[in-house]
């Protein structure tokens, strides 16, 4: 299965390369002029996400830096005791919504320090598999368009981050205690 | 709300970092923060120069508004606000399918191009309409068939079995896309304006909604020239 979808994941790229540019040659379109003409707009749209993607990676690093996630994984640290959760994935809860990097740095060194196969290291990489990074989608997506009153759309990233965080520690510690 | 997060990060950081006599640490993490966001974005660019010109090619063909026409009943009733064969649709649709295929690199351009034609039917150019949130609700619990990169780690880690993870991850994602569509709907359906008028959303309704902090509606800055889409 997972074989078949390496496989799958493998050629679905070149596929779309000469698929798209094929299809349009048929229906007479000036295939290079058009590629050109629509990737000149990726040029701006790159530089336009700078000031959002920096302020965001600014105040990040900065409350890491600090030990301020430190002091926030702490206060939450006796609830996870409480329901016999391995505290050692409470960072990742925080770390997923927040920055891409640096939760698949906590990911890769909990599965070096306990083990692929450990409960922890199979925790570890459902939460990390299972969402993206919702301050760095937010941040790009509505950077790249200059929308700054962005309404509920953080909420509702943030509360699906919180439901998948928990679903992932409940299904791996149900599927493989 | 983004405002006070981010007032947050900053304002704790710097207090937390007097306090633990971390302060350089933290003045040094500002700047080097700051330098991976513009390296970030250069990443960015000969992705998005890329994808953007093959999709331009897509888009002149006619592929987007097939792909847009053939769209499941279920994405369509996501987004009741844009038109069935707007090219915005064809775009979220292209953006969802790279995102289950894990195909990441593709995934963003083509998320970036949804939202900008998204802000073409947007009457206020500053502030996200129902459409994009539910756009970025999608991305941000982002269902992917298959983790791979993940995979990759825990074969170099030498696991027994490094795929055993893509039930549990794919249990997990669809119940965490689950509650972001039940969140989306729900705030959707809180800030839509009174039954009985248009569905079209209305001008006053993003800024009278209370669920913004006060700060955030005195960030208007000024605009540039008319053609605001990027």
């Amino acid at each position: 299965m997972f074989e078949l979808f390496t496989r799958l994941s493998a050629w679905l790229i070149p596929a779309i390369i000469v698929f798209i540019p094929l299809y349009a040659a048929f229906r007479k379109v000036p295939v290079y002029e058009t590629f050109i003409e629509g990737a000149k707009d990726g040029f701006g749209t790159a530089i336009n996400i700078i000031p959002a993607l920096v302020g965001m990676m600014v105040a990040i690093s900065m409350f890491r830096a600090s030990g301020a996630m430190d002091l926030m994984l702490g206060a939450v640290r006796p609830l996870f005791d409480l329901l016999s959760i391995p505290t050692e994935v409470l960072p990742l809860g925080i770390l997923r919504p927040l920055t891409g990097a640096g939760s698949l740095a906590f990911t890769a060194d909990l599965i070096a320090t306990h083990g692929p196969d450990s409960l922890i290291g199979r925790i570890a990489s459902t939460i990390q598999g299972s969402t993206d990074t919702t301050l760095y989608v937010l941040t790009v997506y509505f950077g790249a368009i200059g929308i700054r009153k962005t309404k509920y759309a953080l909420k509702v990233g943030l509360f699906s981050d919180l439901v998948g965080f928990l679903a992932a520690i409940l299904i791996c510690m149900y599927i493989f205690k | 709300m983004v405002n006070w997060i981010w007032l947050f990060f900053i304002v704790v950081s710097v207090v937390v970092g007097a306090i633990n006599g971390r302060i350089d640490a933290v003045t040094q993490a500002a700047f080097d923060g700051a330098k991976s966001g513009v390296t970030i974005s250069f990443g960015l660019i000969s992705i998005m120069v890329f994808w953007l010109g093959m999709m331009r090619i897509a888009e002149d063909a006619g592929m987007l508004k097939k792909l847009a026409r053939m769209l499941s009943p279920v994405v369509k009733r996501l987004f009741p606000d844009v038109p069935p064969n707007h090219p915005a649709m064809g775009y979220i649709m292209s953006n969802l399918s790279a995102n289950l295929f894990g195909l990441g690199n593709a995934a963003t351009p083509m998320g970036i191009k949804a939202m900008q034609e998204l802000q073409k039917l947007n009457p206020d150019q500053t502030t996200a309409t129902p459409a994009m949130c539910t756009l970025l609700a999608l991305n941000t619990s982002s269902i992917t068939l298959v983790p791979t990169t993940l995979i990759a780690i825990r074969m170099n880690y030498g696991s027994a079995n490094p795929a055993e993870i893509v039930g549990t991850t794919l249990a997990a994602t669809f119940i965490a896309t689950g509650a972001a569509i039940a969140a989306d709907r729900w705030y959707r359906r809180r800030s839509a304006p009174p039954p009985g008028k248009t569905t079209r959303i209305s001008k006053q309704m993003p800024i009278k909604s209370s669920i913004d902090p006060p700060v955030s509606a005195s960030a208007t800055l000024p605009r540039g020239g008319g053609g605001e889409v990027v």
